[in-house]
């Protein structure tokens, strides 16, 4: 048998925490792309399209996100599509984060006063020109304290990529507690290791939200 | 020839008639006032005319040109008519020339320069030239209202519609800003506003409208109109504001 | 193509798995609440050392990832002599984590009632934990209650993953039924469903306690 000295552990530890960035910045991309096309079909007030993004949202928020990460990894390859684990871990984390963020970021439209719209209106803005000019700017202002608190979920959510056999730092987490038995050391280590890649966002994002408040 | 003229307006919001059948005839350079309890539809009136609300009967043209709501109209109208708001509806996020400079540059493509000389010469106007830079959130509730007119006014509007814009200030600030409406009268800008400043009315404007429930009870000569109401509405109506 | 007639005849597993997240959910519900109930009154009016306290346990369990926290208490903790079998250690995890995060939502609400309500209270003579749950609570809960309710629905859809460790849960039913007739998309699918459904009828019935629990408002 392997004799796994702590450095041992540590240094399997922090070379699998790279994929845990690396699969938590993929999922952030690939969200806020997907949730930013959602938010400009919803902002187009076409019924079909709003009616499309709210089943969208009720959809992924309805469902557990590992169940997802099935349906993308083992469904799809059923059904004829190859996927690897990475794969299906970045599709699956796309759909969840986008479906949070199109949330949050309606809510922080919602919040600019409906006079904004009229008095553009009554300039002579058009539609596109009114989003760009007037709401965009405001709308990103309140909008970056909940998405990097936000992002918070989406570093937790990889973690269930290790379910799919994602070689990430839950996964490496639970192979090195097989081959070590010295569960409680490596777990206290995977989640400090979490919590000090979480922690700076949940409070830059506190921070922001503080900045924001006094600055209104 | 008339300005905007209203012709049998009827509004509903669902199965409330707000508008029953108005019927308004505005010249160019006339200064109207438009007073009534709240509730009687004066704001829906202006936003009729403007595009922002629909309405479901009779017809609207402003300067011609027939209004609805559709957006293409709304910013064509928007050419030919300005709105003022009572919260002022500053854009927070731009300084006070950026705000006044936005819609000449990018509706009516502008260079910066000229939209930039445009903006200054109306900010004077309003007696603001200094605050250029300022953001609005600096400045009291009167300068931002005379900033929302400076905007305005930068679009070189033919009829300039406001809604109640000193109801939000405090009594003290209240003068500076219908001293610059009183100066644009006197330049010959047709006005329209709903207002509760009586004496305003009489002194400045031309015409006053009284609504009630949605229609039109009382119109006429200011002066008139106010010293000598024939309706018991408005005869009421003055009695509670006076 | 896909084949749905195969699961009925795994409807009794799909049936019993259900039921356990169901029953976890409203357990870890009740008391997950209770704890965050507990944390928020002392993070909001306690001493400083009990608020350190709090902040310390939110921030943690905010800030790592629930499969993580759950195989620390299931592995991690007999390590130190605390044997727990999958379905303890599945409710112990759920309802810490909802506590820290009710904990933080109640918070919120604790901090929107002003402090002239409190101040009249005693005034009238009331006590402090009279005070607390007369004239703090319902209004509190009630600004926060949207909130609240959709992380006891997020954490009801987190709890999935106790299957890992072998909780007999919903999951756990998919995963058991795609191992046997090797249809994972159609078992994972009609599963995911479930949940749906699961989540649907759970605000549903949030919506309803709401109109009960708060009624004073309509009332008048
Ligand atoms: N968006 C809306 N939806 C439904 N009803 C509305 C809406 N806007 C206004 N109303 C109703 O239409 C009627 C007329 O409203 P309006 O705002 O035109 O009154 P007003 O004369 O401007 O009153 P105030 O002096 O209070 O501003 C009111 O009964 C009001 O409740
Ligand atoms: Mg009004």
């Amino acid at each position: 048998m392997v004799e796994f000295t702590n450095y041992d552990i540590l240094r399997n530890l922090l070379f699998a925490t790279q994929w845990t960035i690396l699969l938590s910045i993929a999922a952030f991309i690939g969200g806020s792309s997907v949730a930013l096309l959602l938010t400009a079909m919803r902002l187009t007030r076409n019924s079909v399209m709003t009616k499309v993004v709210r089943i969208y949202v009720e959809l992924f928020q309805g469902t557990p996100l590992l169940m997802q990460m099935f349906l993308c990894f083992f469904g799809l390859s059923m059904l004829g599509y190859e996927i690897s684990a990475w794969g299906a871990a970045i599709l699956s984390l796309t759909f969840f984060t986008s479906a949070f963020l199109v949330e949050i970021w309606r809510g922080c439209i919602d919040t600019l006063p409906k006079g904004q719209w009229e008095a553009s209106r009554c300039l002579g803005l058009n539609f596109l020109q009114t989003l760009r000019y007037i709401i965009l700017p405001q709308a990103i202002r309140v909008a970056t304290a909940p998405t990097v608190g936000f992002s918070v979920q989406v570093i937790k959510g990889t973690a269930l990529a290790s379910i799919i056999g994602f070689v990430e730092l839950t996964k490496v987490g639970t192979m090195l507690n097989n081959a070590t038995f010295e569960p409680f050391k490596v777990f206290t280590l995977v989640a400090i290791i979490y919590f000090l890649l979480c922690y700076p966002l949940s409070w830059y994002s506190k921070i922001l939200e503080k900045k924001f408040n006094v600055s209104r | 020839m008339s300005l905007v003229n209203l012709h049998q307006v009827h509004k509903y919001y669902g199965d409330l008639h707000v508008l029953k059948g108005i019927d308004l005839d505005i010249k160019a350079g006339e200064v109207i006032s438009i007073i009534g309890r709240s509730g009687s539809g004066k704001s829906t009136l202006l936003r009729c005319i403007n595009g922002l609300e629909e309405y479901q009967e009779g017809g609207i043209t402003v300067d011609g040109n027939e209004v609805t709501s559709e957006d293409i109209q709304v910013r064509r109208l928007a050419l030919s008519v300005g709105m003022i708001f009572q919260n002022f509806n500053l854009f927070p996020h731009m300084t006070v020339g950026e705000n006044v400079m936005l819609a000449p540059t990018i509706v009516l493509k502008k260079s910066k320069s000229e939209a930039e000389q445009i903006a200054r010469a109306m900010l004077e106007k309003v007696g603001l030239a200094e605050k250029f830079d300022s953001y609005p959130e600096k400045l009291s509730g009167g300068q931002q209202q005379r900033v929302a007119i400076a905007r305005a006014l930068a679009m070189s509007p033919k009829v300039l519609l406001c809604d109640e814009i000193t109801s939000a200030l405090d009594p003290e600030l209240v003068g500076e800003v219908l001293k610059v409406l009183e100066q644009l009268a006197k330049e010959g800008i047709t006005l329209v506003l709903v207002t509760h400043e009586m004496n305003f009315a009489r002194d400045v404007g031309s015409r006053v409208v009284f609504m009630h429930e949605g229609k039109v009870w009382e119109e006429g000569d200011s002066k008139t109109l106010l010293s000598d109401p024939r309706t018991d509405e408005l005869k009421q109506f003055i009695g509670a504001v006076l | 193509m896909l084949y749905f007639s195969d699961l009925l005849q795994y409807s009794d597993v799909f049936f019993s798995g259900l039921m356990t997240t169901v029953e976890l959910t409203v357990l870890t519900t009740i008391l997950g609440v209770a704890l965050g109930t507990a944390c928020a009154t002392t993070r909001q009016y306690g001493n400083k050392a009990s608020q350190r306290a709090v902040t310390v346990y939110v921030e943690l369990i905010r800030n790592t990832p629930f499969i993580v926290q759950l195989f620390f208490i299931f592995f991690g903790l007999p390590a130190l002599g605390m044997r727990l079998s999958p379905w303890e250690a599945s409710m112990i995890a759920l309802t810490i984590n909802l506590g820290a995060y009710s904990t933080e939502i109640i918070r919120a609400g604790l901090g929107s009632i002003s402090k002239g309500q409190i101040e009249a209270a005693k005034v009238l003579g009331l006590t402090f934990r009279q005070t607390l749950t007369r004239v703090i609570f319902v209004p509190a809960f009630e600004k926060i209650y949207p909130a609240l309710t959709s992380q006891c629905i997020i954490v009801m859809l987190g709890s999935a993953v106790i299957s890992q460790i072998s909780v007999e849960d919903l999951t756990y039913a998919a995963n058991l039924v795609q191992s046997r007739n090797f249809r994972a998309f159609e078992s994972y699918l009609v599963t995911a469903l479930l949940y749906l459904g699961l989540s649907i009828l759970l605000r549903f019935a949030f919506n309803t306690l709401g109109k009960h629990l708060f009624t004073y408002r309509a009332t008048r």
